[in-house]
């Protein structure tokens, strides 16, 4: 069982947000891990690491209520999530390998329309969010026409948008970004920590900047 | 979205069109047959082209992330589909029912049937975007489901496609039409209240695997 370090600093008696029993996964008839527990709480990030095909994007996927556990059940707020779909759905933001940009909308339409299906209403934001993530000048060029590393950061942009979502699942939300994006990123997350939100993230990449509550989960441990 | 990529947009609509148009050609001058044969032949095509233009209608969704989206969004699948679907809709199946009436003059079709050609798109086309929808959703995690989606929907498409000419037919001989009218009616307030929930299962399906 992993419990995060900082619990009894910053959060003593609060209780967890997203917990893991006892998870495992099997996928194409290849067990990647079992016997999986955490618990999350406010302020939490968790890192997840692993190499590649270890089981990574589908232990987000089984957090985000995407797949269902082989066996072991998923936590929010001390009940199962599915019980809690919509609740999820409003505190969560996904952002995954292929994070949903359209290629033919614009940056400014693609996050109107995510805005949009999540029942969040922030366009007025919009503008100012690009520009933190350095786009403001591509505001309104078609995604087929930005770089792999623009199109991220237009995903990217929906985390500065100010919004009720507390907790923030994120696939490899370093790749294609540069230095100096990667270490923005970092702080903001931080900051996002800071503040009493929650991160789970997998990455290859070693975090240099890191909230109080940061715990990293190696899946090799747990694989079969 | 549909006319940011036109050759989306023209593909089912130009397919229709040629095939009207060659197939005069193709059968040669006799206008009695030509005219005898157009109700089948439109409504063939309109329903090879409204095929056409469902293929792809979940693939760039599912590709880009997007249907991920859809999932963890607080709104229901159906509600979504529903509203995807009626976009292609408008885009493809109403463009088909205002091409319908050049065609049907070109293959001599006179010009009283009009009206029951034009009605009986209006109320098939959409049940066959929203039954091909399905079919859609359900393969769009696979690679090559073009044949597999013909496959599992063409079937379904048969009483649409009897009724849709049946109509037609009938208003060429100088019957009533209200019989067939009525019965693709019916099944067009079917498919519109239940299918969404289908393409709302069959997408979750196919994205959670």
């Amino acid at each position: 069982m992993l419990e995060l370090h900082s619990q009894k600093k910053s959060s003593l008696g609060s209780s967890p947000i997203l917990e893991a029993v006892d998870l495992s996964c099997v996928r194409n008839n290849r067990q990647l891990f079992k016997s999986l527990s955490f618990k999350l709480r406010a302020g939490d990030m968790l890192h997840i690491r692993g190499h590649n095909g270890s089981g990574k994007s589908s232990l987000l996927r089984l957090l985000n209520g995407l797949n269902q556990p082989t066996s072991g059940h998923v936590l929010l707020l001390g009940r199962p999530l599915a019980d809690l779909r919509n609740t999820l759905a409003s505190r969560m933001i996904w952002i995954g390998h292929t994070p949903g940009i359209k290629a033919t909308l614009t940056a400014r339409e693609n996050l109107e329309w995510l805005q949009s299906l999540h029942n969040r209403s922030a366009s007025s934001e919009i503008p100012l969010a690009l520009e933190k993530v350095g786009l403001r000048d591509f505001e309104d060029t078609p995604c087929h026409a930005l770089s792999a590393g623009q199109q991220r950061r237009v995903a990217l942009a929906r985390l500065y948008l100010s919004n009720p979502a507390s907790l923030w699942v994120l696939d490899e939300p370093f790749t294609c970004l540069d230095a100096e994006a990667i270490w923005q990123l970092e702080a903001h997350l931080e900051t996002h920590c800071r503040n009493g939100g929650l991160v789970v993230l997998t990455t290859h990449h070693e975090l240099n900047t890191r909230p109080h509550a940061y715990s990293g989960l190696d899946l090799r441990q747990y694989a079969s | 979205m549909l006319f940011r990529q036109p050759s989306e947009l023209v593909n089912p609509l130009a397919f229709f069109t040629l095939v009207g148009s060659l197939f005069p050609l193709a059968l040669g001058t006799q206008p009695d047959f030509l005219r005898a044969s157009a109700p089948g032949l439109l409504w063939v095509s309109a329903l090879l082209a409204v095929l056409l233009s469902l293929e792809g209608l979940f693939r760039s969704d599912f590709d880009d992330g997007s249907l991920e989206q859809w999932i963890v969004s607080p709104n229901s699948l159906a509600i979504l589909s529903l509203a995807k679907v009626s976009a292609n809709w408008i885009c493809t199946g109403l463009s088909l029912v205002v091409l319908a009436p050049v065609l049907a003059l070109m293959l001599g079709l006179p010009g009283y049937c009009l009206p029951a050609l034009m009605l009986s798109l209006l109320l098939g086309t959409p049940i066959l975007s929203l039954i091909g929808a399905i079919g859609a959703a359900l393969t769009v995690g696979l690679r090559r489901g073009g044949v597999l989606l013909a496959l599992l929907i063409l079937p379904l498409y048969v009483p649409v496609l009897i009724l849709g000419c049946g109509a037609v037919e009938a208003s060429l001989q100088g019957l009533p039409i209200t019989a067939h009218i009525l019965w693709l009616a019916c099944l067009t307030v079917l498919a519109i209240t239940l299918t969404p929930f289908a393409i709302g299962a069959s997408l979750s399906i196919s994205v959670t695997e």
